[in-house]
């Protein structure tokens, strides 16, 4: 599996993710240059965290029209996956490439600490292994993870099952209290439609490490692995 | 008749220079200093730039040791931790500008202690911060401690360096003056460390990062007065730019990494004036720049604006000749700005011309050379009130009252509001978070090993005896460090205090660094980097003297540590070590009963240093469920603390001599003791490490149930039985 991390300017979870895919894992991954057009040779690509380009204005609002994001939408046509984590989520959203917006956190603050989050749906490349309902333990540390959506957006995230996560509490209850920033229906991660393109304000690659406190977080990179494999073995299949 | 205005040169009206200093210049010179030399003189003779009412205490301090790399001198001390990686360590302080504007200048203060590392040709992995404010309820206090927390957290956090620790405490006198001291470790390979000294005449002076404007203009002579509230105070604050910051880390490592680079130096005090002149009287060489092409945030900048700006994220980079285009071109990627502005040369002279015109000429070496004064020194008269204390004359308060109060004090109460708003996990290196003893960091460089790091001062104990006071906040951060199962090796100091021409502060700050210097040598630490910071005092009430000390510790492998919390039902709890616990200058009489009183009795540093070995090698034979050192507010915060981390109580009989006050067992502070719980099997090997080294060991109780029992044994009833779910309220709730 190649695997693209995207290096925005102000990107600070970048060495972070390589460090899980490639050392940890074992995963073939690659720094991508946010001035890149071409994400060709590549199965997933995936946003980290951080401040792109400092998150003056609006958390991701100038990454999103970087040329490395406008390569993305003609990526995932080709059947790419992508992931956005933190920051990556927020240029998502920005972009257009998953709906909604986030809002700065209830109470302003920034917040870094583990929460959990339930798994909601799992025929995406990057839940394929998980349970339905299954809990993760992920840390988060942002402050604008507020998610947001109008009702016609929740309409439409309801009709194509695209919300991913949700936080919860350690045994998988949705309560008011597990949601560390506000957001709506306690929502953590969504997808697209069609699954392929995934964010989430919690950072996997935080957790996927015994030492670190939580391994939850490499199942989502091993759904990735898996995902990939069996539409390998897949395309093969059809050519011959 | 007139004197010759050679013979008596007076400094101009408004200079910052004493007339001896401008006197000394003039003779150098063999004329006045032009109006632009006169500002790069002031600044480089300032307090801040120059330590001239300190340079001669510091040379006190134990700064060699068989790990240490770089010591003082250099813009970060670096120790060897293995495998051929250094730790790159430094603390300073920002106390000046976040009294002024607490967001910015906290701020600021992280990127200023980032670069230093940096400079070191470090990546910098962690940050810690020791703060001090007035009491929460004065008007005005609150704010100024959101501001400087939101400072350090947006700095921090936007490029992604994590703040793994810190302490935060509250007096009277740090009201008006508080103060803000960041350190920061970096890693670096030992054979990559780089230098701030330059070299080779012909080499290029480059000018990297963000372009230079009007702010912080005379930061660091602003930082060697006293603050008076001045509105023109503000325009001393630089302005922070994290992003810049970000991208100025990752150009610089990856410039670095071409080998094209001779020296380095971040254009933080003093500016340009200060990288240009240190880096080339560090070299014996000198600079010829022109200002002209220096990059300007706005118009009409005249070379002296240009020469003292304390613009942020800037660093000064001498380039081997012919290698320049390789690294402009680096910077230019990251958006920066990267250019020459001029040449190394041979002859030691700094020579700075706008375009054609010669502005500045001056030797380096005089300029990086201010005189070093040996201010009068006089003890303090501390009044008989204030030094004999007079325990039976103190109100009477019940155990669980006095512990209830002190957990929710804001100098013991969970912090935890503070730090989650850091991110105190970017790098994915942080194994023990904050809230322990110790953060503790693995070192994916040299896998298992890790560092722990910590920070702690005691103004109220320096305030009662600064030497001994200095002598257990040593002590304490080493302890710290032992708990989690670390060998202390590198310290760094931040030593704040008031103004040092009034001799009573200054014979405070002499005591405390020959405590800081008896205890690192008893226990073999080096002090490897360090700042002082002086003039703390407002309306001439300076604060406590406060010297902090953050240390650096090894653990071999990062999986054998300790944390505070109990971890079981039924563990031993031990009380090792014989500290000699007194109410004397502690958190419990300041917090429970108003007063900052008594004599502070001298630890035995060697028993001290063999408690620590005791511990250590415990935890690292993976003898130890938990471990936490008694620090402010005693054996019984001690222990509330533990049953608070690990969810569970435990029942403790405490042996008690004849007249022994409960208040002084219980709440009485020392060093060198240390409450750690343990399976009943591992008992044996523990009291064997302890024989060997002469340590006491105590069994004092069980964990388990869901409350704390502290009592004496026998028919008398307990002086603690709380539930630990009580102590956990009192202390999760002291700061809302």
């Amino acid at each position: 599996m190649e695997v693209g991390v995207v290096v925005f300017p102000g990107s600070n979870c970048d060495r972070d993710t390589y460090h899980v895919l490639r050392e940890v894992l074992g995963y073939r991954a690659h720094y991508v240059w946010h001035e890149e057009r071409s994400l060709d040779g590549l199965d997933a690509v995936v946003l980290p965290g951080g401040f792109s380009y400092g998150d003056y204005l609006r958390a991701g609002a100038i990454a999103a029209v970087s040329p490395v994001v406008r390569a993305l939408r003609p990526f995932v046509d080709r059947g790419g996956a992508v992931l956005g984590v933190c920051n990556g989520f927020q240029v998502l959203l920005e972009a257009g490439l998953l709906p909604g917006a986030m809002l700065p956190n209830l109470g302003g603050e920034f917040r870094c600490e583990f929460v959990h989050v339930r798994v909601e749906r799992v025929d995406t490349p990057f839940t394929c292994l998980l349970p339905p309902g299954a809990v993760l333990r992920l840390p988060i540390a942002h402050a604008e993870g507020r998610y947001y959506a109008d009702a016609a957006t929740r309409a439409r995230l309801a009709r194509h099952r695209q919300v991913v996560f949700r936080y919860c509490d350690p045994s998988g209850r949705v309560t008011e209290a597990a949601v560390p920033n506000g957001a709506l229906d306690a929502i953590a991660g969504v997808a697209s439609p069609d699954g392929a393109v995934v964010g989430l304000m919690p950072h996997p690659e935080r957790a996927s490490e015994e030492i670190l406190g939580s391994t939850d977080g490499r199942r989502i990179f091993e759904s990735l692995a898996s995902w990939v494999r069996s539409r390998t073995a897949g395309a093969k299949g059809a050519v011959r | 008749m007139a004197a010759s205005p050679l013979l008596t040169p007076a400094p101009p009206a408004g200079s910052s220079l004493r007339p001896a200093e401008y006197a000394e210049i003039c003779r150098h010179l063999g004329r006045e200093p032009t109006p632009v030399e006169l500002g790069m003189y002031e600044v480089m003779w300032s307090e801040h730039c120059a330590y001239k009412h300190s340079r001669a205490v510091l040379r006190r301090l134990p700064t060699s040791g068989p790990r240490v790399l770089r010591g003082p001198g250099h813009n970060a001390g670096a120790v060897a931790v293995g495998g051929g990686w250094a730790a790159v360590f430094k603390m300073e302080s920002h106390n000046h500008p976040s009294a002024v504007d607490p967001l910015h200048g906290a701020a600021t203060g992280v990127g200023g202690i980032v670069r230093d590392v940096l400079a070191m040709g470090a990546r910098p992995i962690a940050l810690l911060d020791s703060l001090r404010f007035g009491p929460l309820d004065l008007p005005g206090v609150r704010r100024l401690v959101r501001g400087v927390i939101s400072g350090i957290a947006s700095y921090g956090n936007s490029i992604g360096v994590p703040t793994v620790g810190g302490e935060l405490a509250c007096a009277p006198c740090y009201t008006r003056t508080p103060l803000v001291n960041v350190a920061c470790l970096g890693v670096v390979r030992e054979d990559r460390i780089a230098t701030a000294r330059a070299a080779g005449p012909g080499s290029a002076v480059v000018y990297l990062g963000a372009r230079t404007g009007r702010d912080g203009m005379h930061g660091a002579a602003f930082a060697s007065a006293e603050l008076a509230g001045r509105p023109a105070d503000r325009a001393a604050v630089q302005m922070g730019d994290p992003f810049t910051g970000k991208l100025l880390i990752e150009a610089t490592l990856e410039i670095l990494a071409t080998g094209a680079v001779v020296a380095l130096q971040d254009m933080g005090a003093a500016g340009l004036t200060g990288a240009m002149s240190e880096m080339a009287a560090r070299g014996g060489v000198g600079m010829d720049v022109d200002v002209a092409l220096v990059p300007r945030r706005e118009a009409g900048m005249s070379p002296a604006e240009v020469l003292l700006s304390e613009s942020q994220e800037r660093m000064l980079l001498v380039v081997q000749a012919g290698r320049e285009d390789e690294v402009l071109r680096i910077g230019r990627r990251f958006g920066l700005e990267a250019v020459v502005i001029g040449r190394v040369t041979a002859e030691p002279r700094l020579v700075v011309r706008e375009g054609p015109e010669v502005v500045v000429s001056l030797d380096p070496r005089h300029l990086t050379s201010a005189p070093e004064y040996a201010p009068e020194a006089r003890e303090p008269v501390l009044s008989d009130e204030v030094r004999r204390l007079e325990g039976t004359r103190l109100a009477a308060v019940a155990p669980e009252e006095a512990l209830f109060r002190l957990l929710g004090s804001p100098g013991i109460a969970s912090k935890r509001w503070v730090y989650r708003q850091y991110d105190h996990m970017v790098q994915t290196n942080t194994v023990v978070p904050p809230g322990a003893d110790a953060a503790l960091l693995r070192l994916k460089e040299v896998p298992p090993k890790g560092v722990a790091l910590t920070v702690d001062g005691n103004g109220r104990w320096c305030a009662l005896d600064p030497y001994v006071g200095s002598l257990r906040v040593v002590c304490e951060a080493a302890q710290n460090l032992a708990c989690l199962g670390a060998v202390p090796v590198a310290a760094t100091d931040c030593l704040n205090f008031g103004n040092p021409e009034r001799p009573e502060v200054f014979w405070t700050f002499r005591r405390a660094v020959e405590g800081i210097s008896r205890a690192c040598e008893a226990l073999g630490i080096p002090v490897i980097s360090g700042n002082v910071s002086f003039y703390n005092e407002e309306g001439g009430q300076a604060i406590f003297p406060t010297p902090t000390v953050a240390m650096l510790g090894l653990v071999e492998d990062t999986a054998r540590h300790a944390t505070p919390g109990w971890k079981r039902e039924g563990d031993l709890v031990v009380l090792l070590g014989t500290g000699c616990p007194q109410l004397d200058g502690s958190e419990y009489l300041a917090v429970v009963h108003g007063q900052v009183a008594g004599r502070l009795r001298e630890p035995d540093l060697e028993a001290v240093g063999r408690t620590i070995r005791c511990v250590r090698e415990a935890v690292a034979r993976g003898l130890l469920a938990s471990a936490h050192d008694c620090g402010d507010g005693g054996l019984a915060v001690a222990l509330a603390e533990c049953c608070i981390a690990g969810r569970r109580g435990a029942a403790l009989t405490l042996r008690t001599g004849d007249g022994a006050r409960a208040d002084e067992i219980l709440f009485g502070e020392d060093v060198g003791r240390i409450v750690v719980s343990l399976s009943p099997g591992a008992l044996p090997d523990l009291m064997g490490i302890a024989r060997g080294l002469g340590v006491g060991v105590e069994v004092v109780g069980l964990t388990g149930g869901g409350r704390l029992v502290v009592g004496t044994g026998g028919p008398t009833p307990p002086w603690i039985d709380v539930a630990v779910e009580d102590l956990a309220r009192a202390w999760e709730g002291g700061w809302s």
